[in-house]
């Protein structure tokens, strides 16, 4: 077995060799370069981690924009249900109002019409008892000969009026 | 071995210097450039040429650094899962240990036999896991003693021990603490050297039945060759899962030195 035949004459080129290049290694390698090498490795992950983290934070304000979109419209809807549903109370109000207003005056109307039509049918009616007066008057006169007087015949047509 | 017709299979093991460079040396210590020193190099070359692949840091990657990110992760992960977001510090080293095993395992199971030239598996010498056993285990008792002073020792004996019992199992938890590196870097060689002599031996029937007789060479040969496929597989298997042993077993031996229990 060469490793133990050998032992003598050869660990000290074995050790030196070895604490050589595994120093080259450990202090060139290991500690020059290994450590850049992970950073970078580790400056990866840490983006990686940064963009979720952003992409998750902006997903959470587009959640909350949309619910805030959300609640102000259903604020503006309920705001333009009241203003609509007031307009509407007014305008009842206005109309009815109106409508009020519009019957009234259509009664005064009415009256006044119903008014003159009274005046009107007893004027005629009073006219009517003159000429009948007078008619009853001249029949009289005719008949008997008999001026009657102009209350008598009034009277006598005011009865027979009011007998129909 | 080649005039006995033997095939050694250890002799892959062997450890040459190379370039003439036998007698370098520094304050007496041989520190000749060998086979295993040359893929101590290739792997440390080509982790970094890996890593280099990955540092373009770029936002959205590419696949190579895709890759290279995916290993840190890996490790990061590792870390982690068992010691905490405090794991994290320890990324660079334990990132190093695995990635350099991993390619030693790696690097020594590529078939380059077929083009003449030799691979060598430095994990298979227990004088470069040990080396990197006896780190991760200095780590833990620096981290370890650094953290919490003596109440370190604490480690030892674990919560509602009964007072009789504190004492014996006190050094129970003390040698089984004190044979840690020895298990992390003798586990590596011993899975290491295990597939690679047991590919060799295969290897060994293969060649030598065939020259034996035809006969022979279609039953046994073609069996053993058949067999080498699937452990060959087995063993880049072995090579990721022992790399990744070490690394988390030192990420449990560092938490319990950053955590204590």
């Amino acid at each position: 077995m060469p490793q133990i035949a050998q032992i003598a004459e050869t660990y000290s080129s074995q050790i030196f060799w070895l604490l050589l290049t595994f120093g080259f290694v450990f202090f060139v390698i290991g500690l020059g370069m290994v450590p850049k090498v992970q950073g970078t490795a580790d400056a990866r992950d840490a983006k990686i981690s940064g963009d979720l983290d952003a992409a998750k934070a902006a997903f959470a304000r587009a959640d909350e924009a949309e619910a805030d979109y959300r609640d102000r419209d259903a604020e503006s809807r309920t705001a333009a249900q009241a203003v609509m549903a007031k307009a509407k109370a007014e305008a009842a109000k206005a109309s009815e109002a109106r409508l009020a207003a519009a019957d009234a005056d259509v009664a005064a109307r009415i009256a006044a019409a119903e008014a003159r039509i009274q005046a009107a049918s007893s004027a005629a009616m009073a006219e009517i008892e003159t000429v009948a007066a007078d008619a009853a008057r001249d029949m009289v006169a005719r008949i008997s000969g008999v001026n009657a007087t102009d209350e008598a015949a009034r009277n006598a047509v005011k009865a027979a009026l009011a007998h129909g | 071995m080649a005039e006995s017709g033997k095939i050694d299979p250890m002799h892959q093991f062997a450890i040459e210097p190379l370039f003439g460079t036998d007698h370098l040396s520094i304050g007496g210590f041989n520190i000749a450039f060998t086979n295993s020193a040359l893929y101590m190099v290739l792997a440390a070359v080509v982790l970094w040429i890996f890593v280099i692949g990955g540092m373009k840091r770029e936002l959205v990657p590419g696949r190579w650094q895709m890759a290279v990110e995916y290993m840190t992760g890996f490790i990061k992960n590792l870390l982690v899962a068992n010691i905490g977001d405090k794991g994290r510090k320890y990324i660079p080293y334990v990132f190093s240990l695995f990635m350099f095993i991993l390619l030693a395992n790696l690097l020594g199971l590529l078939p380059l036999g077929l083009f003449g030239l030799h691979p060598f598996t430095f994990t298979s010498h227990f004088t470069a896991t040990g080396v990197l056993a006896i780190m991760s285990f200095s780590i833990v008792l620096i981290v370890g003693f650094a953290k919490h002073g003596l109440h370190f020792f604490s480690l030892f004996v674990p919560h509602g021990t009964p007072a009789l019992m504190v004492v014996p199992l006190f050094f129970i938890e003390l040698v089984s603490f004190m044979v840690r590196p020895f298990s992390l870097g003798l586990r590596l060689f011993v899975a290491m050297t295990a597939g690679h002599v047991l590919l060799k031996v295969l290897a060994g029937f293969v060649i030598n039945s065939a020259n034996a007789s035809p006969l022979l060479g279609l039953t046994v040969g073609s069996a053993s060759f058949i067999l080498m496929i699937g452990i060959s597989a087995l063993e880049v298997l072995v090579a990721v899962i022992q790399a990744y042993v070490f690394a988390l077993l030192t990420s449990v031996y560092l938490n319990d030195a950053e955590n204590l229990h």
